[in-house]
Formats: C-alpha cells, sequence, structure tokens
C-alpha cells in the first residue's frame, strides 16, 4: 500500500508538471497576445504597457516566467489579468457550486446506470434491452448543451416548472435542489444509456464464469449468485469509466453545463477566462483537473482490489 | 516430377494445375459488407447521413435559387409577407422571426436577419467538412502513432506513449476550447485564425490517443503472432512487415473507429464553436447556431433547437451506421449482443 501510494503521488508530480507546462506553451506560443495589454486595458500607453509587463515579469525569459507562476500558484498568490482577483481564493470559493452539480448527478448516473444495466442484461434481447440501447446511441449522439436548452425551453419557460437559470446555496436545501434538477438531469441523461450499455456486457461476459457456475451448485439462490458475484465484478468497467469522468467534470468539464445554466462554477470561471486568454485560471483549472483524474485513478484501482481479491495494488 | 521430401527445389518445373471447378472465394470484407447490408436500421440510418450529406453541400443552390439570399447577408430591418401579412423579419424589440415554411425565412431568421434556413445548411457543410478533416487527421496519425508505438517499442514507446497520456489526461473539451481560442486569435503557421482547418487540427490532435491507444494494444498482439515471424524469416525489413503483414490485420479496427471518430469530432466541433473557440464569425456552424440562438430560447426556441436537430440527426446516423459497422466486422460481437 505505501509503495503504491509513493509511486501514484510521483506520477501525479510528474504529471502535474507536463500539464502545466503544455498550459503554458499553449499561450506562450500566441504571436498577437499580449498579456501585459489585456491588463493595461485597451486603451493603455506603450509606457504603462511597458511598466505592467515589467512588474508582472512578462520581459522575463519564459521559464523564468513559468517558475515564478508555479511559485505564484503554490504559494496561494496568483491573480488572473482580468479583474486582479485571487485564483485559488476563486477556485476555492467557486468550487462549491461545481461539487453541487456535479455529485448528485453523478449518483444520478451511476445509479440508474447499474438499475438499467442489469435489467437491460436480466432481460437480454427484450423490449427493456433494446430501450436500452437506444437510449446509449442517442446518449453519445446529443451534445450536453442542446439537452441543457431544451430542458430549459420546455421545464422552465414553457411549464415554468423550475427555475430558468442561476444557483442558490446549500443553506436553504429546498431552493438549492430546485435550481440544480434540470442541470443534474443535463449531465446525468447522456452518461446513464452508455454506462448501462458497458455494463450489460459485462455482466454477459461474467455470467458464463465458471466461478458463478460453482456459486449456482453450492445452492445459491438466483438474485444472491447475480447480487455477490455477478453484478460485484462487473462493476470494474464503469468504475474505471466512473473515476475518469467524474474526475473530469470536478475539474471542470461541466462548464459547458455551468454556462447554459449560468451556474458559479469553477467550469464557468475557466470558461471565462479562456474566453478572455486569462493564463493563471486557466492554468490552475488544468492542474486543478490533472489532479482529480490522478486521484480518482487511484481510487478506482483501490475498489478493483476490493471487489476481487485476486487484483494486487501495482504502481 | 513431384517433391515428396518436402523441400522446396527451386527451378523445379510446375505440374500444369488440374483444371477443377472454381469456387469463387469471398474475402472477410465481402462478407462484412452482406452482413452490413442486411443490417435494415444501419442501411435507413445510412442513407439519411447520405441525403443529409447532400442537403448541406446543396447549400449554395439553395441560397442562390431558392431563398435567394446569402448565408451572412443581414436584413435587420427587412418586412416579409407571411399569409398576407407583412411581418418584421427582426421585431422592434430585437426577437427574430420563427419559421414562416416559406421559400424566404423558412426556419426564421436571426438576430441579424440573416435566414436561418441557409445559415443552417452552410452551416452544416462546414461541420461536416471539418469533422471530416478531423477524422481524417485522427486516423491517418492515430494509426501512425499505434503502428510505431507497438511496433518499435522501446524508444519511439517511450517518447510517444506520455505525449499520448497528456492529451489523454486532458478534459477534451478544456484541452480543445484554450487551443481554439488561443490559435483562433493568431492562427498557427500560414494558417489563419478564421481558418476551418483550425478547428480540425484541434480535433484532429485531441482524438489521436483515441484512436492510437487500440491500435497500439491491436500491433502489441500482432507482432507476436507466428506470421510475423515468418516473414521476419523470409527477411522482410521491419517497415515491410509492419505495412504488408500488421496494417492488413489491424485493418477492421480501424474501419470500426471511422465512423465513430467522425461522429466524436462532429460533435467536438459543434462543442467548440458553441464556446466561442472553433467556428469564427461571421461563418456559421450547428454549434455556433444552436449558441446564438440559446439567447432566444423563451421567444423563439426553433432558432437553437433546429440546428439542435440536424446535429443530433448526423452524428446519430454516423454512430448507428458504426454500431452496424462494427457488428458486421466482428460477428461474435454480434452474437454476443443478441444472446
Amino acid at each position: 500500500m505505501a509503495r503504491f501510494i509513493v509511486r501514484r503521488s510521483l506520477s501525479a508530480i510528474a504529471l502535474l508538471f507536463a500539464v502545466s507546462v503544455v498550459v503554458f506553451g499553449i499561450f506562450e506560443v500566441i504571436p498577437s497576445y499580449n498579456p501585459a495589454r489585456a491588463i493595461a486595458g485597451r486603451n493603455a500607453n506603450p509606457a504603462t504597457v511597458q511598466e505592467v509587463s515589467h512588474k508582472f515579469g512578462f520581459d522575463k525569459p519564459v521559464y523564468i516566467q513559468y517558475a515564478n507562476t508555479m511559485k505564484l500558484i503554490f504559494t496561494g498568490q496568483v491573480i488572473d489579468y482580468q479583474d486582479d482577483l485571487n485564483v485559488v481564493d476563486q477556485f476555492a470559493h467557486k468550487f462549491p457550486v461545481t461539487l453541487s452539480l456535479v455529485i448528485p448527478a453523478a449518483l444520478l448516473w451511476f445509479g440508474l446506470a447499474v438499475v438499467f444495466g442489469s435489467i437491460s442484461a436480466l432481460r437480454a434481447g427484450k423490449f427493456a434491452d433494446r430501450a436500452v440501447m437506444v437510449g446509449a446511441i442517442l446518449g453519445v449522439s446529443v451534445p450536453v448543451f442542446l439537452l441543457a436548452a431544451l430542458l430549459l425551453y420546455v421545464f422552465a419557460f414553457k411549464l415554468s416548472w423550475f427555475p430558468n437559470t442561476g444557483y442558490s446555496g446549500l443553506s436553504n436545501p429546498t431552493q438549492w435542489a430546485y435550481h440544480l434538477i434540470l442541470p443534474w438531469i443535463a449531465i446525468a441523461a447522456l452518461s446513464i444509456g452508455f454506462y448501462s450499455r458497458v455494463l450489460r456486457s459485462s455482466i454477459l461476459d461474467m455470467s458464463t464464469q465458471d466461478f458463478v457456475r460453482t456459486a449456482r451448485a453450492k445452492g445459491l439462490s438466483g438474485g444472491q449468485v447475480f447480487r455477490r458475484h455477478i453484478l460485484r465484478n462487473s462493476m470494474m468497467p464503469i468504475i474505471t469509466m466512473f473515476g475518469l469522468d467524474f474526475a473530469l467534470l470536478l475539474g471542470g468539464a461541466a462548464l459547458v453545463t455551468e454556462t447554459v445554466f449560468n451556474l458559479p462554477g469553477i467550469g464557468q470561471y475557466e470558461a471565462q477566462a479562456i474566453g478572455n486568454l486569462d493564463v493563471p485560471p486557466i492554468l490552475v483549472g488544468a492542474m486543478f483537473t490533472a489532479f482529480f483524474v490522478v486521484l480518482f485513478g487511484a481510487f478506482s484501482d483501490i475498489l478493483y482490489a476490493l471487489l476481487d481479491p485476486r487484483i494486487r495494488l501495482t504502481g | 516430377m513431384t517433391d515428396t521430401t518436402g523441400v522446396i527445389s527451386a527451378g523445379a518445373a510446375e505440374p500444369a494445375p488440374v483444371a477443377e471447378p472454381r469456387t469463387v472465394g469471398v474475402g472477410p470484407y465481402q462478407l462484412a459488407w452482406r452482413r452490413l447490408r442486411r443490417n435494415k436500421v444501419a442501411m435507413a440510418f445510412g442513407s439519411l447521413f447520405l441525403v443529409l450529406v447532400a442537403m448541406c453541400f446543396l447549400a449554395p443552390v439553395y441560397s442562390k435559387d431558392i431563398a435567394k439570399i446569402g448565408a451572412n447577408t443581414n436584413n435587420v430591418t427587412g418586412t416579409i409577407t407571411v399569409g398576407g401579412k407583412q411581418e418584421n423579419v427582426v421585431s422592434t424589440d430585437g426577437v427574430p422571426i420563427g419559421p414562416t415554411f416559406t421559400r424566404h425565412y423558412f426556419f426564421g431568421a436571426d438576430e441579424n436577419g440573416r435566414d436561418l434556413a441557409v445559415r443552417l445548411l452552410y452551416g452544416g457543410r462546414t461541420s461536416l467538412i471539418i469533422g471530416g478533416i478531423a477524422t481524417l487527421i485522427i486516423i491517418v496519425l492515430g494509426t501512425l502513432v499505434g503502428l510505431l508505438t507497438g511496433f518499435f517499442r522501446g524508444p519511439v514507446d517511450a517518447t510517444l506513449r506520455p505525449l499520448m497520456e497528456l492529451i489523454w489526461s486532458f478534459p477534451v473539451v478544456i484541452l480543445g476550447v484554450s487551443l481554439g481560442t488561443a490559435l483562433a486569435l493568431g492562427g498557427i503557421g500560414p494558417i489563419k485564425g478564421n481558418s476551418l482547418l483550425i478547428p480540425a487540427l484541434i480535433i484532429g490532435v485531441v482524438y489521436i490517443p483515441y484512436l492510437g491507444k487500440p491500435i497500439r494494444g491491436e500491433v502489441l498482439r500482432l507482432r507476436e503472432q507466428d506470421f510475423v515471424e515468418a516473414a521476419r524469416a523470409q527477411g522482410m525489413g521491419p517497415w515491410r512487415i509492419m505495412l504488408t503483414e500488421i496494417l492488413p490485420n489491424a485493418a477492421s479496427t480501424i474501419i470500426v473507429f471511422v465512423p465513430m471518430m467522425l461522429a466524436y469530432s462532429i460533435l467536438l466541433e459543434s462543442y467548440l464553436s458553441f464556446l466561442g473557440a472553433g467556428v469564427q464569425a461571421p461563418n456559421a456552424s450547428w454549434g455556433t447556431l444552436i449558441s446564438d440562438g440559446l439567447n432566444y430560447i423563451s421567444t423563439t426556441p426553433t432558432f437553437s433547437l433546429i440546428p439542435g436537430a440536424m446535429l443530433v440527426l448526423t452524428v446519430l446516423a454516423v454512430n448507428v451506421v458504426g454500431d452496424g459497422v462494427r457488428d458486421a466486422l466482428d460477428p461474435r460481437a454480434q452474437i454476443r449482443i443478441k444472446t
């Protein structure tokens, strides 16, 4: 276990380094981009731009700029170019909104996918199975912003069942849920079908394994065999997928949903930063995401080992 | 003279081939094509896709001969006659007209009074071209990367694979949008910032690992097979083995990925354009149209929902055909799905 943690931590550091270099590099190669001008304002005279450029260190070599930015990020002092706000504070402030959006949506899609995937496998070839198949192929064909737009139009504007956009804090749980139901559905709906499909084929593969026959032979009921032996062993593919998808969403991949529903989470912050070519928030966002990708990758490996005693943790 | 020792004697006279009734050989791809043709759902969606593509590529004809308005022609103050009644194309409070179902403004207008149906077709053409070029990039470079890393392993693998892992661990949308915004401003090399090649290039690069990784796995498996050993024993060089022995055997995997990558590319283009990092104004794509229409979702929902429907139909058709192709190429997979 200690070895596992050490090796994963090392690869996490390597990945964070690589990600930060790539993002920094992307914005370094833009020929016509001058962050000093962005900070100084559109009508600033050249002297002011020069001054700003010097103050932020844009006149220094690239690797020194990179080192300085990293130092600022890890000491929590980095500010964005657009509004002079502390980026780390902004992330801390906006992260609860993203958590409120992503965690319930993730539970919704994972739970429903387990239910639908099981039904689909148990009733393979029947109507329910075909319905899941259609749902899966629709889910990978609809962009989330279109589903969000459709939900907004039907349930917020036409039927007025839900508020159209905005976020309400967790201090009032009813209002919180009331504002987030449509975004939750938008995120969850498209993943349910695909996850169900993957679980279904995994269950069908698993059902023909020897240990299932053994379990039946020792007299377990059909339900027990399914829950304890088949389902438990079939969860691995969707757990891997879930770890990655969940990590990406926490890191800001929900930016489209947050933009359409006007939720002030880190995704929306990143989207605005990208629009303004505001490097520090993009950099912090990318590293934030990479961190979660490594973390949940490790979690799903640990979960593997718990689900299947034959698997041992390796770096 | 027949050779009974099992040693092939070079230069020995071949016995004249006995004329026996020739059975016509059916190759695996012909079999797959037969299976695909029997799949009615896949064929129906395939036809739908072709119709959609044809419609989009006929955009200039529709624009010139039917709607008689260009894709980027503003007409904010214009009026049209709908059912004998004179109506503003864009109302005085800025809300564009909805579908008229006449030759002018069939699907309504946008906020600048541009004909939405014309923009829908031109936008579709743009989305399809970008998706097509991106798919081409993914297939060519993804196959190349997969072949090289899988076949040579060692230093080639050690340099290319971390690069793929790096792209892989970024959220596709965030990486694509960052690159899109950055390059839309400055362009890249000789390509201008508003060129359609930029989103195509970005999508292509972002999705290379999606093909490169599975191809690499396939090549790793194939290179240990006996026929590769045999080819090596015959004295074939590594490049020749790669291209004439391994590539044809990996071809069915690559084919399965073509429709899948096309669907992914069209979708990612819509995400990039939706977030302003893809196709740049005044050009349209389905993504930009949905994004533009979102401001009028409460008053003129058709503005974003019609381009949305076109996008979904296209991607859905590609996905259904892709599923059919996969089943046709791997009949065992189909049996497994049917059980």
